[in-house]
């Protein structure tokens, strides 16, 4: 029966759906608003039971309705309300409205009083909860009607004494959401029950039920959010609810005590039991402090979250917070931490060998013992010890936050962090270096600190030892050992893990030159100098020694005494290392030697910078020579070219905007040659010969184009012009070639037809820009254009063409800023020998790490091009989680290629490369400047999918020997 | 007005044979069931002609619940029910159902073996002991009887640790056993929910100490162990089979791993292999790293740590070895110390207390020339470290276990008087 009743609602509803689709076909929408809520009409006049009912309502709801039929559908649907006997039909209706009111553009305030009327006679609770929360939709939908939001809370109000906590829920966070923000509007209430919010969601807070208790807590602090100022007063209440039985309740306590102690921090609460007096940030924070050994982990998370942002508190009880009065048998003991400290300061350096070392020292007064405080004391020990990571983590940045605002708690913080460096969870030891990192401006590490700090260095994480790294990179220490004993360890770290060179040579070269004098004194034994014997002079090629050398340059330039110290090598040795890593070794004043250059004094501000001179001045003297004659264009160009590529390899931070620039003149220079006169006028049998030459032309000028466009960083929406602009004349070369080369007229119309849409959505994109290209290609082809759209491809051909050849050639405007994306393979480093051997068939993992720069969304971008012996390549999508992001601009591929193959009897070597992947759906001036009309005309487009449209290979392709054996049988 | 009755058979005022008759509404229930390892006599045992004299124990108790494996806890089990007579159900957790039966059996083979007692409790006794053990897990409620049910709650400690709630109709009591309230490299920390019990019985075995942060200890354990490794050095561990082993373990394994080393670790055999199966299987009674991360690799299949073999105290190069007992006083640990002991890069690391009298009490009381059996006088250059690792909760602890049950009454037991004294006057100061 069920089947067969099944069966006819899908017949009826087919039909209508049907006839839905005819009207939509011919008239549009106007006409299926009455068939929309007639169909539901009859639908529910027909259904014999509320499951049948409740049927073609869930069928229902599962369309969307247009903005004109809702309100006609809720009339129907309050209809069927009335007459309904079954509390579940009543309910799924009851949500129905609340769903119809949210439609965009439909103004609920017509179907209030209906819902309001409903409520009275309802006696379901689960029904009365839905239609709450309907009212709530419909009074978020109205938020500048103060009255209609008023009467909706009156009627929470009301229903606030329902026995049921679904209800009274819902009531409480009506209240809150819609409750009167402003003093006026609560005046103006009529009914006295609406007038004070506050004390009404004040009085549910000792309810009953655990859920109504936190709705309560909640809608207090959404009106909060809303900027409702809270009342002083309830604060006692919500210290007494951090008390609760259910964890969501203390947890929302906790929220809202929090709340209040940055609303009030200085007015004064007293100190139950006791006469004294404090502030009230004090209170909260020892209160919050308490929960931090709360019995819900949930809530400790909360509560150490919490303490991170409540920076008011008085340094006293800040530092309360990470004091444990250590005891054993009523002694006093002190901690491991004083008594490091107190060796250090003793000048002895060996931890205890003693027994007795951490002997119990005086007694205590057993009065003066507080075990469980009602202070702040302990809270972060606690904290820090907590069994569940994510309290660990929470308490970690909560200190960092802390520590950042007060130099003195960070001094006090600082042993704990170091303790957290041995944390079992590798994620909360990297959160404890970070944090160490962003406060190590205030602080310095005593030696036996250091100690322990450098002792991770062995950690066989690279996380771990590159975030220690960058630690190093702004630490301050306090002694010359500590700097002996810093680099000795790193030192250590190198041999033991050689591919943290780079970050190595980098942590050195800061440590130098925050710590020039403390090295000073160590220079003649890190030189292994002496003062009579010439010492043998060291390989120059051991990472070690550079290592030594990056750290003594480094300090030597603010430390003019130090050059004295060097031996002759060692001189030698700078210059070298001065051309070889010069991002690690800074120009030095060296006495009696010219051979350091003063390449750039200070006092030059960048726009005299002479190299950016040469710069504009070359470009300027291109655009000038436009009516030179064809021969004499070229020579300048490739001039011009070369001078560019030069420059970008002598000056860095131009380099982007010199290879921008020679790549465009190298497409300018291209396009000309291919168009030279004398070419096109050969006789037929060299035809061959000289098309291949303007097609190779065509396809390498659209290869530069894309490049220019995506890889470099700093690209506005004036050189997207340009670059497309270029693109298009690209395009019209390779139809001219083709149009010389194939016979026949067929595919031909295709392709002009292809070429005018271009066109055309070139024009549409770059409208504005269009009159700063007076007498460009697009400029007279856009004249043409009438003409163009009538005439048959052999004579589109021809104007092309002439119109290629009399364009012309446009500027190029350079922006502030251009990076170019560079990519560098650290690891394979290809230069093994020894073939990685692996069975047929099988995979082999090979590690990659890779140094991005100025790449945008590396994750999307980014791919990993494996090319095998026999052509055959693969590539490979690494892992978002794979792109670590260590600075601005900067951004580490660490990922792991999979290689396989069929049986090869010699080792090969494959080539393994980086790729940057492009689309032009998802150009780089859509996404910078959304407001481009360029944007605007893409906005119609379907967002495309993730499509690569080609690739740009952008690093230098590394070689790796390979060696796939056939299976043993 | 409940009436709830308590009579310490044993562990009232001191530590071992702990055992607690407790009455409640007409039940009576016995807490734990444990031996005193510094008795030979019968003292050794709770008294249990105390409730004999009135009848059958089966008779008068109503179940018998076990805390943990530690011998001071189940120790005089089979003693109770098969010598004695018990015949009603003895509840304890998985593990400690699982670990219980090793120890009992090495406790009875050291006792009757080595010493050649007699009046003792066999191995079969000890399997028809174990047969009438009820496991429980970890929050069910178990009905006892129509009126009496009790609960477990984790108590960290050892393996298989639990808290106990005893209740029959609205009155109820909390038996802690031994706990910890700081989590370890392997267990987590003790936790209970507000059940406001009308009496909680809690261990008070540092009543009057506040311990440092673990972290120090552990820090200074693995740096010293690391350091000596460095230098070429022997470390020698004695350890006892059960508990601190393990946690040890973890801890330099997880090192090793950390900081990719190579130096061998080895673990004494025995005992410790049946043991440390039964950590592999209940993974789900350790902390919140080692459940997360068995998926991938259970942290007690260590891959740096091996089975040891006399032959290897002699290899030449650095290793870590733990040996067995703990207080050097004989076994494998007292023939390794003494093949070690001459040369000072060498390193010997006492993880625990060592009884007066015993070669680890010498040494760490800073002598320097033992004199061994036969006359021999041996000459002690390693290094003597000492490191406290204990699992029981300290003050603190304590105070924040009663903060979380919210009794009405607390009962101190398993501590020294005087300390307790203490601990009393600052529970009814802070509460």
């Amino acid at each position: 029966m069920a089947a067969h009743l099944k069966k006819r609602v899908y017949e009826e509803f087919t039909k209508v759906v049907q006839q839905q689709h005819e009207d939509l076909s011919t008239k549009k929408l106007r006409l299926t608003k009455p068939s929309k809520s007639a169909a539901l009409h009859v639908d529910l006049c027909k259904a014999t039971s509320p499951a049948d009912a409740l049927q073609y309502l869930l069928q229902f709801a599962r369309k969307p309705v247009e903005v004109e039929s809702v309100e006609g559908v809720v009339r129907i649907l309050l209809e069927h309300y009335y007459k309904e006997n079954d509390a579940s039909v009543r309910l799924k209706i009851a949500s129905l409205l609340g769903l119809l009111s949210k439609t965009a553009g439909f103004s609920p305030d017509c179907i209030m009083d209906d819902a309001i009327n409903t409520l009275q006679n309802e006696k379901s609770h689960q029904v009365l909860a839905q239609l709450l929360d309907t009212l709530l939709v419909i009074g978020t939908k109205l938020p500048e009607n103060p009255s209609v939001r008023m009467r909706l809370v009156e009627v929470a109000c009301k229903h606030l004494t329902d026995s049921s906590h679904g209800v009274r829920n819902k009531c409480l966070q009506l209240i809150g959401c819609l409750g009167p923000v402003e003093k006026g509007v609560a005046k103006e209430a009529e009914s006295q029950a609406a007038k004070d919010v506050q004390k009404i969601i004040g009085d549910h807070f000792n309810d009953q039920d655990p859920r109504v208790r936190t709705a309560a807590i909640k809608a207090m602090l959404q009106l909060h959010e809303r900027g409702l100022k809270l009342q002083q007063a309830i604060y006692n209440q919500a210290c007494k609810l951090l008390a609760d039985d259910y964890e969501q309740v203390r947890s929302a306590a906790v929220q809202l005590i929090w709340v209040l102690s940055q609303l009030y921090p200085e007015s004064i609460v007293p100190i139950p039991s006791s006469n004294e007096e404090i502030r009230l940030v004090d209170d909260a924070f020892g209160k919050i402090c308490h929960m931090v050994s709360d019995g819900s982990w949930v809530v400790r998370v909360q509560a150490a979250k919490l303490l991170g942002s409540m920076q008011q508190v008085s340094s006293h009880f800040l530092e309360q917070t990470l004091d444990k009065k250590l005891m054993s048998d009523l002694r006093r003991k002190r901690t491991a931490h004083e008594r490091a400290k107190e060796l250090y300061s003793s000048g002895e350096f060996s931890s205890g060998r003693k027994w007795g070392d951490d002997a119990p020292k005086e007694e205590i007064d057993t009065g003066a013992v507080n075990l469980i405080e009602s202070g702040a004391c302990g809270a972060f020990v606690h904290g820090l010890e907590d069994e569940m990571y994510e309290v660990r983590i929470a308490a970690v940045e909560a200190l960092c936050m802390l520590a950042q605002s007060s130099p003195s708690f960070a001094e006090k913080c600082l042993d704990f962090l170091v303790d957290m460096f041995n944390d079992e969870i590798e994620e909360v030891r990297l959160q404890s270096i970070h944090t160490m990192r962003k406060i190590s401006n205030n602080i310095t590490l005593r030696e036996d600190q250091l100690d322990t700090v450098l002792a991770v260095l062995e950690d066989s994480s690279r996380d771990i030892r590159e975030a220690l790294h960058e630690l190093l990179c702004c630490t301050n220490v306090s002694t010359k050992e500590g700097i002996h004993l810093a680099l000795v360890e790193l030192l250590k770290n190198l041999t033991k893990y050689p591919t943290d060179r780079e970050s190595i040579w980098k942590c050195l070269k800061f440590l130098g030159s925050r710590h020039p004098t403390l090295v000073l004194p160590l220079v003649p034994e890190l030189l292994s100098t002496h003062p009579f014997f010439d010492t043998p002079e060291p390989d120059m090629d051991d990472p070690a020694y550079i290592a030594v050398l990056v750290l003594i340059f480094n300090a030597a330039k603010s430390c003019p005494t130090m050059p004295a110290l060097f031996s002759d090598h060692t001189f030698r040795h700078y210059a070298y290392l001065r051309d070889s890593l010069s991002h690690l070794v800074p120009p030095l004043r060296l006495p009696g030697r010219k051979l350091v250059s003063s390449a750039v004094s200070p006092s030059i501000t960048p726009h005299e910078d002479p190299s950016q001179q040469f710069l504009h001045q070359s470009l300027e003297r291109v655009y000038n020579f436009q009516h030179l004659d064809p021969q004499g264009i070229q020579e300048l160009l490739e001039f011009t070219i070369r001078d560019l590529q030069r420059l970008g390899e002598l000056q860095s931070e131009l380099a982007g905007m010199a290879d921008f620039t020679a790549t465009y003149l190298q497409c300018q220079l291209l396009l000309i040659k291919a168009l030279q006169e004398k070419l096109w006028n050969v006789a037929a049998p060299l035809y061959l010969k000289q098309n291949a030459l303007a097609s190779a032309a065509a396809k390498q000028i659209l290869e530069e184009t894309y490049k220019m466009e995506f890889m470099y960083s700093g690209v506005e929406s004036r050189q997207v012009v340009i670059i497309h602009h270029m693109r298009l004349q690209a395009k019209a070369l390779q139809l001219i070639v083709t149009a010389r080369t194939t016979r026949g007229v067929e595919p031909l119309f295709g392709m002009c037809e292809k070429f005018l849409q271009e066109v055309d959505s070139f024009q549409r994109c770059f409208i504005s820009e269009l009159p700063h290209m007076q007498g460009s290609f697009v400029d007279k082809l856009l004249d043409l254009m009438p003409r163009l759209v009538t005439s048959k491809p052999s004579e589109v051909v021809k104007i092309l063409q002439t119109t290629l050849r009399q364009s012309t050639f446009l500027h190029l405007p350079l922006p502030e800023q251009l990076h170019r994306a560079t990519a560098n393979i650290i690891e394979p480093t290809g230069e093994s020998d020894n073939p990685l051997r692996f069975t047929s068939g099988l995979v082999v993992a090979l590690d990659v790490d890779a140094t991005l720069e100025h790449v945008q969304d590396p994750q999307g971008t980014v791919k990993v091009q494996v090319l095998y012996p026999d052509g055959q390549a693969q590539l490979i999508h690494p892992k978002p989680a794979d792109f670590r992001n260590p600075g601005p601009g900067r951004h580490r591929l660490i990922t792991q290629v999979y290689l396989s193959h069929t049986a090869w009897t010699e080792p090969c070597q494959i080539e393994v490369r980086l790729l940057l992947a492009y689309s032009s759906n998802r150009s780089k001036a859509s996404t910078r400047s959304p407001k481009s009309t360029w944007s605007e005309s893409l906005e119609g487009l379907p967002p495309s999918e993730n499509g690569i449209e080609g690739t740009i290979p952008f690093s230098k392709p590394v070689k790796v020997y390979i060696m796939p054996k056939p299976a043993r049988r | 007005m409940p009436e709830i009755k308590v009579t310490p058979l044993g562990a009232g005022q001191d530590v071992g044979r702990s055992c607690i008759l407790v009455s409640i509404a007409g039940k009576n229930v016995m807490l734990d069931c444990g031996m005193h390892m510094g008795y030979n006599d019968d003292r050794r045992f709770p008294d249990f002609s105390y409730i004999t004299q009135n009848g059958r124990l089966t008779d008068f108790l109503d179940c018998v619940i076990i805390s943990h494996f530690h011998l001071d806890h189940c120790g005089a089990l089979p003693y109770f029910s098969e010598m004695v007579g018990y015949d009603g159900p003895i509840y304890m957790t998985h593990p400690t159902k699982a670990i219980c039966p090793i120890l009992l059996e090495d406790y009875r083979k050291i006792t009757v073996d080595k010493k050649g007692e007699t009046n003792f409790f066999t191995s079969q006794m000890i399997k028809d002991c174990m047969k009438k053990v009820v496991a429980v897990h970890l929050h069910q409620t178990v009905q006892v009887d129509e009126e009496l049910e009790i609960k477990a709650y984790y108590a960290g400690h050892v393996l298989g640790a639990a808290m106990f709630q005893i209740k029959v109709g609205c009155e109820s009591v909390v038996y802690t056993g031994d706990y910890n309230m700081t989590p370890d490299r392997h267990l987590g920390a003790a936790w209970i929910d507000k059940c406001r019990p009308d009496l909680l019985i809690s261990e008070s075995t540092y009543a009057t100490t506040i311990r440092d942060s673990k972290r120090c200890r552990e820090r200074d354990f693995l740096k010293k162990v690391h350091e000596t490794v460095e230098r070429g050095g022997k470390v020698l561990i004695p350890v006892f089979a059960l508990g601190r082993a393990q946690e040890l373990c973890i801890l330099l394994e997880t090192f090793w791993e950390r900081m990719n080393l190579k130096a061998p670790i080895y673990f004494s055999t025995g005992l410790t292999e049946k043991a440390n199966h039964y950590y592999k299987l209940f993974i789900t009674w350790t902390n919140q790293k080692i459940r997360k991360t068995f998926v991938q690799r259970n942290m007690f299949e260590f891959k740096h740590i091996k089975a040891f073999d006399r032959a290897f105290a002699d290899n030449p190069g650095p290793m870590v070895v733990f040996a067995t007992p703990g207080m050097l006083h004989a076994g494998q640990s007292l023939q390794i110390f003494r093949k070690w002991a001459g040369n000072e890069k060498n390193m010997v690391i006492m993880p625990g207390y060592c009884v007066q009298g015993t070669v680890g009490h010498k040494i760490l009381s800073g002598q320097r020339k033992l004199e061994m059996e036969g006359r021999q006088i041996l000459e002690v250059k390693m290094q003597v470290e000492y490191m406290s690792f204990s699992a029981h909760a300290d003050a603190k602890g304590i105070m924040q276990l009663i903060r979380q049950a919210e009794p009405r009454s607390v009962l101190l037991v398993h501590g020294e008087a005087k300390k307790m004294e203490f601990l009393k006057q600052k529970i009814e100061q802070e509460f």
